[in-house]
């Protein structure tokens, strides 16, 4: 049992890095986003590490206090990509601010363009307007800039931000920013019951339990997560395969409530394996407020 | 037991019904709908700040009568035509509609263009202030309509995929919806740089 175990665990494996190649397939765009390392992600280096760090412990103080989540980018270039283009896709991608609140801020600095947009997210368009973002830019970061005075630049324009965002938010509001789009408490609670109940019927029968995961895998995956064409395929694999280490679990366990979680389990497996990219109600969202600016 | 396999099968069939597409060709209808909300407040944001705008760059920009009179004539035109719902599905409305929000986005985008002449107009904060916020709806506007083309991307994909293109055939009768492009003449958005 061990070792046959042992091997379809590796086969399982198999299918599931297919399965995430599949889904993680996305077209390629001209300048990737780079990934979210802290508040201040200073990718062009134009900050001194003393600033960035205290930049770092300031931001970090307000998001606890106010839940208001600013993030500070800067990169090289621009690569030819508009400026709004990236920026959107940045905060597309990192979902800054708590979920709901729509209450993040990134601030994008492109050193070699000598571009910098303010992105508002869409919680904090009242305060944070495109007009006092742009006042922002004009009035108080671009003048240091053209200084070179970087450093001084930064600092102000986030205290700056801070100063309009305060109290618009408060810590009570903070939520867990890992929550995922579909509520999994009750995806998991209706598949175990589910499961115990198919799985008592299926411990008998293991190519049905196959041929049930194989349906209800890309079932789940296209109603749950929205999933469709080879994902959808993998994922039928993945549940056949499951639905046969489920059956066999169920009937070394006599059917009943473990066989049934096996199941259970398998099916969620394969569901919730295709999700990481399907899921995208994670934090806050954007719809474009802002300003842009040059120095 | 047999019970049990009564609610099991129940299960199954309700699984099976979900899956047909019945309720998520209404929900992705939904969002096309949703999204057109959101371009048309960011076109009625948009015309809602040329009022403004024209009063500033009057005051300083007498030479301008003809430039600014076009962004008021195509305000005008772009803000009397609105579309239903039902109009989301019709080309020619959306064409129309298309055309004019184009006329007024290009009329605009001359407008700033000519502005560059007057260089105590670019010093006013509040043509500035102005400025920024043209630009931002302007931005707004083509993320609303991204999105909106992606909403009608997914469900005019829906409505012909099997199982769901039946439940749409024979039950729901959905029709496909039309895409909100850029207008050529529009592509270029007022951008000033200094």
């Amino acid at each position: 049992m061990g070792n046959n175990f042992l091997i379809k665990k590796r086969i399982f494996g198999l299918f599931l890095t297919l399965a995430l190649v599949f889904l993680y397939t996305q077209p390629v765009l001209a300048l990737e986003v780079p990934p979210l390392k802290g508040r201040v992600n200073d990718y062009a280096g134009i900050l001194a590490p003393a600033t960035a760090r205290q930049l770092e412990d300031v931001l970090q103080k307000f998001e606890t206090a106010e839940s208001t989540q600013i993030v500070l980018l800067t990169v090289p270039s621009l690569e030819g990509t508009s400026l709004e283009d990236f920026s959107l896709r940045v905060v597309e991608a990192w979902k800054l601010g708590q979920k709901k609140l729509d209450n993040g801020t990134l601030l994008l600095i492109a050193k070699n363009d000598r571009k910098l947009r303010i992105e508002v997210g869409y919680g904090l368009e009242g305060k944070l307007t495109d007009l006092v973002s742009g006042r922002i830019i004009r009035d108080i970061i671009t003048p240091r800039f053209k200084e070179g005075n970087f450093d001084q630049g930064v600092i102000d324009g986030i205290a700056a931000i801070m100063a309009v965002a305060k109290g618009e938010f408060t810590a009570a509001n903070t939520q867990s920013r890992h929550n995922s789009g579909a509520d999994p408490g009750a995806i998991i609670i209706f598949l175990l019951v589910l499961f115990s109940v198919l799985g008592r019927i299926l411990a008998r029968a293991p190519w049905l339990a196959a041929g049930a995961g194989a349906i209800f895998a890309p079932v789940f995956g296209a109603i749950i997560l929205g999933l469709g064409g080879l994902g959808l395929l993998a994922l039928a694999l993945l549940g056949f395969i499951f639905g046969l280490i489920a059956a066999r679990i169920a009937s070394a366990a006599g059917g009943g409530f473990f066989g049934g979680f096996g199941g259970g389990m398998g099916g969620f497996g394969g569901g919730s394996s295709g999700g990481f990219s399907g899921f995208s109600g994670v934090g806050g969202s954007f719809g474009g407020g802002g300003a842009s600016g040059s120095w | 037991m047999k019970r049990i396999i009564n609610f099991g099968v129940l299960l199954i069939v309700a699984l099976f019904l979900s899956s047909c597409g019945y309720n998520s060709l209404q929900t992705q209808e939904e969002t096309v709908f949703k999204a057109w909300a959101d371009i048309e407040a960011t076109l009625q944001r948009r015309a809602d700040l040329i009022p403004n705008l024209v009063a500033t760059v009057k005051g300083y920009a007498q030479h301008e009568q003809e430039t600014l009179q076009k962004v008021v004539e195509a305000r005008a035109k772009a803000t009397s035509v609105q579309l239903s719902p039902a109009d989301l599905s019709n080309p020619a409305a959306m064409q129309q509609f298309r055309a004019n929000q184009g006329e007024l986005s290009s009329a605009l985008s001359r407008l700033m263009v000519v502005v560059e002449k007057y260089p105590d107009l670019k010093a006013n904060q509040n043509f500035l202030d102005l400025q920024n916020q043209l630009e931002g709806t302007e931005n707004r506007i083509n993320v609303a309509r991204q999105r909106y083309n992606e909403a009608v991307e997914l469900f005019n994909g829906s409505i012909r995929k099997f199982p769901a293109s039946l439940t749409n055939k024979f039950l729901l009768h959905l029709v496909k919806k039309e895409y909100f492009k850029a207008d050529e003449a529009a592509k270029a958005v007022p951008k000033v740089t200094f």
